[in-house]
């Protein structure tokens, strides 16, 4: 039975947010006797409501409140009040998420060291190494079931991978398959196998892709110690006078302001809503935000260095058949230099159906260009292109000056100029996802520009000194004692690889940490 | 969605006062509607000039041009326009406005209103000289999902839509392809 906590019960951990990594969190307290309670801003929505449509889909899900963009990213131009494509609901982006579940390279927890002063970049090394972090990303691949660990087998390739693996063939790469998905492609876990429906994106029609609203909060709430509450929006996070957190202020499903007292607050409403909260519970006490001594809540946000590059052929691919993101080439992830930019980039299998191809090929393109690339939509194979982009410390969340939402909280703001690093990181992958297309006949190729954001990270990064960063290696604010975070707003630097396997293994990490700070009565 | 447009205006109606030979591949105004006789359907306009609601479809072909896509598609996915300049007089201002200064445009450069500029690379033209006013931007936005979201209009692009009802493509071609 999933618990129902009282507002003044102050022994909770109470999570903001229930994505990867609040859903997580919660869960493994749960399950290891803590009390907590999730709080939600978006509804509940299970598998029977996943919809195979793209726009009753994003209708239905994205996070859709008002929010604004500045800057020189194309982003803010087409999709000027979406800077990023995340979800409202319990689950979170989890829903959304394509499967795809990477271990960050050992050298990428040392972008600093290892890439040397990039002129214009705030990088840093994460205060913890890959060593650390390696059982947990292990009970995290089994815990998601990921495929190419543990003994369970890949996804069989779709026509898109099959595509894929035949130009990463003729151009010589050597690190090419279906991926390490954390999709079943067996049973497990209670969960069917994958049947290569499509619509990865709009929600997993069979449970078969890992996510938290039933792979995990269920688990949590048959417990007795896991509560979530939908359509619970924080707006506020207060604390007492020798500035420990006592609780949150949120908005109830009918507006209605509440007061949920706490013993630890985590912060998991993923890279813009988090440092949001935090600024928006400035006081006498944190005038600048909540654990935002170093100014660096909000600031170096990334978003990954992105793209896509489709292929029209001379023959059918019907690239949108099976599942979305079963393919990877991993061979330009390396740091290699001499290519022109620091860090590497991941090439993945990508398909949109029409409705989203037309929205998201070439934004605000009209005339027969556009038109005639659509007419070839049945004969295309897609590909993302995912790499490491430069935290700088300009990008990122700031309040709106004038701007409210409905609760009178201003809105964020999210401001990104791509570096110089990530544009010469761009064109190399453009070229060599053209190139990979090119060997097996394409007649047209085409570099699409970056979708909204899906890949949140580092606003509230982790540092090992206090003044470089908001968070400690553990996720916990350096100022304040017993508030934590626990998204991928604690990445200190992004890494090529898709962030949920680490966001995974970093909330199974810190739920062993709360559990034994606070079995120490530390916190 | 068709529907929608089939029975707008009865085809009784229609038959009996337009059927002309040398109309029937052309839109035509007829009262306060729009009419293919060749395609067998009719639209009445409820907020706009019929003529407007014509020139929206011939620039909605001209912005997103498929040629395996009949008239009807266009008038589906400009329809919301129409819709929405009943609501709110202010769109209704926008795109008679809007249509106006295109023909002001298309008079001056070829001496006819803009539907009846023969080639398209002139329409073009014409409509790249407007392409950043709200009014363009107002149609073109609308047209993104009012066209491709059409289900309709899906199988002309081979595409096939919702799949988990039908349990998905394991066993329905998901590597099917031959030709690598």
């Amino acid at each position: 039975m999933a618990a129902q906590f009282d507002l003044n019960d102050d022994g909770l951990v109470v999570i903001v947010g229930s994505g990867a990594g609040g859903g997580t969190l919660g869960t493994q307290l749960a399950l290891k006797g803590i009390r907590t309670v999730i709080l939600e801003a978006g509804g509940r929505h299970e598998i029977e409501d996943f919809q195979n449509d793209e726009w009753g889909s994003f209708a239905q899900i994205s996070w859709l409140d008002p929010r604004t963009t500045s800057g020189t990213w194309r982003v803010a131009k087409d999709f000027a009040g979406l800077p990023a494509w995340i979800v409202k609901a319990v689950g979170g982006s989890t829903i959304h998420w394509a499967g795809a579940s990477l271990r960050f390279q050992p050298h990428e927890f040392k972008a600093r060291t290892t890439y040397g002063e990039v002129a214009g970049a705030n990088l840093l090394d994460w205060p913890i190494t890959l060593e650390e972090l390696e059982p947990y990303y292990a009970r995290a691949e089994d815990r998601m079931g990921v495929t190419r660990t543990n003994g369970i087998p890949g996804l069989p390739g779709n026509n898109n991978f099959k595509v894929l693996k035949a130009g990463a063939d003729k151009l010589g790469y050597k690190a090419c398959h279906t991926g390490r998905m954390a999709i079943n492609s067996q049973p497990r876990d209670g969960r069917a196998s994958c049947r290569q429906i499509g619509f990865c994106f709009q929600g997993c029609k069979t449970g078969a892709k890992w996510s938290t609203l039933y792979a995990e909060i269920p688990k949590g709430e048959a417990t007795g110690n896991l509560e979530v509450r939908p359509n619970c929006q924080v707006l506020k996070i207060e604390h007492d006078p020798q500035g420990k957190v006592t609780g949150v202020v949120y908005a109830d499903g009918d507006g209605n302001l509440q007061r949920q007292k706490a013993r630890v607050v985590a912060v998991a409403g993923n890279s813009i809503e988090s440092p949001r909260l935090l600024l928006n519970s400035a006081s006498n006490l944190f005038p600048e935000g909540l654990a935002n001594s170093s100014g660096q809540v909000g600031r170096n946000y990334m978003r990954h260095m992105t793209g896509s590059v489709y292929g029209v052929f001379e023959d059918k691919v019907r690239m949108y058949r099976g599942t979305t993101m079963a393919g990877i080439v991993s061979d330009e992830a390396r740091h290699d230099p001499y290519r022109g930019f620091v860090g590497g980039y991941e090439m993945e299998t990508l398909s949109l159906g029409l409705p989203f191809m037309a929205a998201f090929l070439d934004p605000g393109a009209w005339g027969r260009e556009f038109t005639s690339a659509l007419d070839g939509y049945e004969h295309m194979a897609g590909m993302w292109l995912v790499g490491e982009d430069m935290p700088q410390e300009r990008n990122g969340v700031t309040l709106h000056k004038e701007t409210k939402d409905k609760y009178g909280m201003p809105v964020p703001n999210v401001h990104f100029d791509d570096h110089p690093n990530d544009v010469a990181m761009r064109n190399h992958a453009y070229r060599q996802g053209a190139e990979l297309y090119n060997a097996v006949g394409a007649v047209r190729t085409f570099p699409t520009p970056p979708y909204p954001s899906t890949h949140n990270l580092g606003t509230n990064r982790m540092s090992e000194r206090p003044r470089d960063g908001v968070i400690n290696k553990w996720g916990q604010a350096h100022d304040v004692g017993n508030l934590f975070v626990s998204d991928g707003s604690q990445f200190t630097t992004g890494g090529a690889e898709n962030p949920t396997l680490t966001i995974v293994a970093l909330a199974l990490r810190q739920a062993d940490y709360i559990a034994e700070q606070m079995g120490r009565n530390a916190i | 969605m068709s529907q929608a447009i089939h029975g707008a205006i009865g085809r009784r109606g229609f038959l009996a006062g337009t059927a002309s030979a040398a109309a029937a591949t052309a839109i035509l105004v007829s009262g306060g509607a729009i009419l293919k006789p060749s395609e067998a359907w009719g639209y009445e306009v409820k907020a706009l000039k019929p003529g407007t609601m014509r020139t929206l479809v011939r620039m909605a072909r001209d912005i997103y041009p498929h040629d395996r896509l009949a008239d009807r598609f266009y008038v589906v996915a400009v329809k919301p326009q129409d819709e929405a300049a009943a609501k709110d007089p202010a769109i209704r201002n926008l795109l008679e406005n809007g249509v106006a200064t295109l023909d002001a445009a298309a008079k001056s450069k070829h001496g006819t209103p803009f539907v009846e500029v023969g080639w398209e690379a002139d329409r073009v033209r014409l409509l790249r000289g407007m392409e950043t006013d709200p009014f363009f931007q107002k149609v073109r936005g609308g047209l993104v999902t009012g066209l491709y979201n059409n289900q309709e209009v899906w199988p002309l692009f081979g595409y096939e839509g919702e799949s988990a009802s039908k349990g998905g493509y394991l066993e329905r071609g998901f590597d099917d392809i031959e030709w690598l």
